[in-house]
């Protein structure tokens, strides 16, 4: 589904990402692992062409993201707040995501319906604008409108921060049923070891902007994790 | 301290030095009216009057009204960066009187020296009692600082500033019909600070009061929940589902519309879109000799219909800065986003067009000028200003007023070189009609070079799409820069 070829970005003479050759399979659920500075949102941010990368590039499912736009209708991402417009109501934000994503307001309000429990009464008739929402709430905002419209490849970055216990809870079935889904890759970030191994089948560990670890998930890969991030 | 570092490491300092030389000279410029305003208020006045400190006094009460009216509307306290100072080992009383005295030598304050300095200087150089002057003066600041400290307390009041404009327009009026005549009282009030010389200790007075009165207040409310807490407006969720049938354009149109509607900073422009509506009477009144010209009456007509279409769009794309990482990986073609910004330029061009038929009272020569420039803006500005949008990349805080009046940051070179066809081009085309053929031939060029921007719309929008793609990584980078 996705291929990263040769892929690099440099900051005045700094290389902050260095992928030479990654493969993420279709319907795979892929954990990426990291400290502070790892890269990770740099390597997201490049697949979604946010930056522009200093060599090599990606193909998402056939495109290449940085020459052609045809990757937008089957991606869908949540990188952080910038990615809410603070002055909609939570219900608008939805429903100009589905318009966007060719999905018409009872698709959407179906989808909210099913999502009710993650949402936990804090989200919707709130009388609130996002920008008023506190981080944990405008998350859980900026994650269920990735599901809208079916997307193939969702990229979720640091998910899990923010969020209190019983959200992480219920979103790592959100994100497990996803993963279930073979027509739907799935990516996340984040720096709880723990939480990466529960939802993802494959984990990629990065320090200083290279990969260090890829092994699929087993009832080993915590423990090893744990010892590789422990120093 | 912690106010420098702001200043100098915002994005604006590193401006090339080319254009902080041009502002330098923006900055002088505006001082030297002012002061040439201060000192001509003396000798322009003492042709028609006897003692102009008189008249300057009877007058003075519109001028400090106007002033707190200013205030209220646009000076803000910045509370905000103060809260990371509660839990610093600062006494409290040392963070209050920090804010406060920021206000001080705010931009609101200080302007004034500018005009208030010169006159009295005047005044002394022509024979007027020395001391009563300087104590003249002196009340003046207080009473200026009187304002300072009525705006801090009156803040949180946003509609108050309607009121005391209401206000000061009623005293106008009955003064001009002759029935009320607020000045014969407030005038001797003011010139009293001259003539007595222990009446300088009345502002004085009120000023310390004012002064505890705002230092209480402030301490009392130092707290997350009470003064230094953001507030939180009501939400209603809005479909605006007869939108609907305009696809995705109408998308983006419905989150237009919020956008003006819901943002402190876009309300301010739309505020500023109907002053320009106004502007056009400065021309077409007999007032100003200067502007008394065929081009110039041009210039303001495109100046009338173009009000909204110029504060709103030279912001495009900046308006959406704070997401535009969602706009640049959702399902959204360029092309789509700016037809629907194009949209509402012509919509609100089109609606200020109509509203300006009042200008048909300077005759319909006049009126047929603005619809020119109506056509103009629509057909060839909308363009303009999109383009020079594409290298505007100023990141916006919609929720704030601040920079609403032209932001120094979002000048450089490449938009002030699109800025010049967009006022220049229909007052060459109209003063070469007007000159070489007739003034309706003058209406008939600038029309049709709208009309001609019109038909190449598409073709144009080929060009500024590929230009916007071109920015696109430098504009998200710069976005990410918070404005400071």
């Amino acid at each position: 589904m996705i291929k990263v070829n040769n892929l690099s970005k440099t900051y005045n003479g700094t290389t902050v990402l260095k992928i030479n050759d990654l493969e993420i399979p279709k319907g795979e659920s892929f954990g990426l692992v990291g400290n502070n500075g790892a890269g990770k949102t740099t390597f997201f941010s490049l697949l979604l062409d946010l930056i522009q990368p200093s060599s090599g590039e990606i193909i998402n499912n056939g495109v290449q993201v940085n020459t052609s736009e045809d990757w937008k209708p089957f991606t869908a991402s949540f990188i952080d707040e910038s990615f809410l417009i603070g002055y909609l109501t939570p219900e608008e934000y939805f429903y100009f995501i589905g318009d966007l994503r060719g999905q018409n307001k009872a698709d959407i309000d179906v989808l909210l319906l099913k999502h009710t429990e993650f949402f936990n009464g804090e989200i919707l008739n709130n009388k609130k604008y996002l920008r008023d929402l506190s981080k944990g709430n405008q998350k859980k905002v900026g994650i269920i409108a990735t599901l809208i419209g079916n997307p193939q490849v969702v990229i979720l970055d640091e998910p899990f921060a923010n969020l209190d216990p019983t959200t992480q809870f219920r979103l790592k079935k959100i994100i497990k049923d996803l993963a279930d889904d073979p027509n739907v890759t799935v990516l996340v970030s984040s720096h709880d070891l723990q939480h990466t191994v529960e939802v993802s089948n494959r984990i990629v560990a990065m320090h200083k902007g290279e990969v260090v670890k890829d092994i699929k998930t087993s009832a080993e890969t915590l423990r090893e994790l744990e010892e590789f991030f422990a120093v | 301290m912690l106010e420098w570092k702001a200043f100098f490491r915002s994005a604006s300092f590193a401006k090339n030095l080319a254009l902080k030389i041009l502002m330098g000279f923006g900055v002088i410029y505006f001082a030297v009216m002012f002061v040439g305003l201060g000192v001509l208020a003396y000798y322009g006045l003492k042709d028609s009057f006897p003692d102009p400190l008189v008249i300057i006094n009877k007058y003075l009460i519109y001028y400090f009204v106007f002033d707190l009216v200013f205030r209220l509307a646009l000076q803000k306290m910045p509370v905000m960066n103060i809260r990371p100072l509660l839990t610093l080992p600062i006494k409290s009383a040392t963070i209050v009187n920090f804010s406060l005295g920021k206000t001080y030598l705010s931009f609101f304050n200080t302007l004034h020296a500018f005009i208030f300095l010169p006159f009295a200087i005047v005044l002394i150089l022509n024979g007027y009692d020395v001391v009563s002057v300087i104590l003249w003066l002196f009340s003046i600041v207080f009473l200026l600082y009187i304002n300072n400290f009525l705006n801090i307390l009156l803040n949180n009041k946003d509609k108050l500033f309607i009121l005391f404009l209401a206000i000061t327009a009623l005293f106008g009026a009955s003064q001009y019909y002759e029935i009320f005549d607020v000045t014969l009282y407030t005038g001797p009030f003011y010139q009293s600070f001259f003539d007595i010389k222990w009446m300088i200790a009345v502002p004085l007075i009120v000023l310390v009061i004012l002064y505890f009165v705002t230092f209480n207040y402030f301490k009392s409310n130092l707290y997350l929940d009470a003064g230094l807490a953001s507030k939180h407006d009501i939400a209603k969720t809005e479909n605006y589902a007869w939108l609907n049938q305009y696809g995705v354009m109408g998308t983006f149109l419905k989150n237009d519309i919020k956008l003006i509607k819901r943002n402190k900073r876009s309300k301010t422009t739309v505020f500023m879109s109907v002053m320009f509506l106004f502007y056009g009477l400065l021309f077409y009144g007999t007032g100003i000799e200067a502007y008394n010209s065929p081009a110039m009456h041009m210039f303001a007509g495109v100046f009338v219909s173009g009000g909204f279409l110029i504060t709103f769009g030279q912001f495009v794309p900046s308006w959406d800065s704070s997401y535009y990482g969602l706009m640049m990986t959702q399902n959204i073609s360029y092309r789509d986003y700016l037809n629907s910004k194009w949209w509402l330029m012509v919509i609100g061009t089109a609606v200020t067009a109509v509203v300006a038929s009042f200008y048909l009272y300077f005759g319909i020569h006049i009126y047929m000028m603005i619809l020119a420039g109506a056509i103009y803006n629509i057909g060839v500005n909308s363009l303009l200003v999109l383009l020079g949008g594409a290298y505007t990349k100023t990141p916006i805080d919609l929720t704030s007023t601040k920079g609403a009046f032209g932001d120094k940051k979002a000048f450089n070179i490449k938009t002030m070189l699109i800025s010049i066809p967009q006022l220049g081009g229909p007052m060459a085309f109209y003063a070469l009609g007007h000159y070489l053929i007739s003034p309706n031939a003058g209406l008939l060029f600038v029309a049709l070079a709208g009309i001609l921007g019109l038909a190449f719309k598409n073709k144009a929008f080929d060009l500024i799409v590929k230009i916007y793609k071109n920015e696109k990584y430098a504009a998200l980078d710069s976005y990410k820069q918070k404005s400071a």
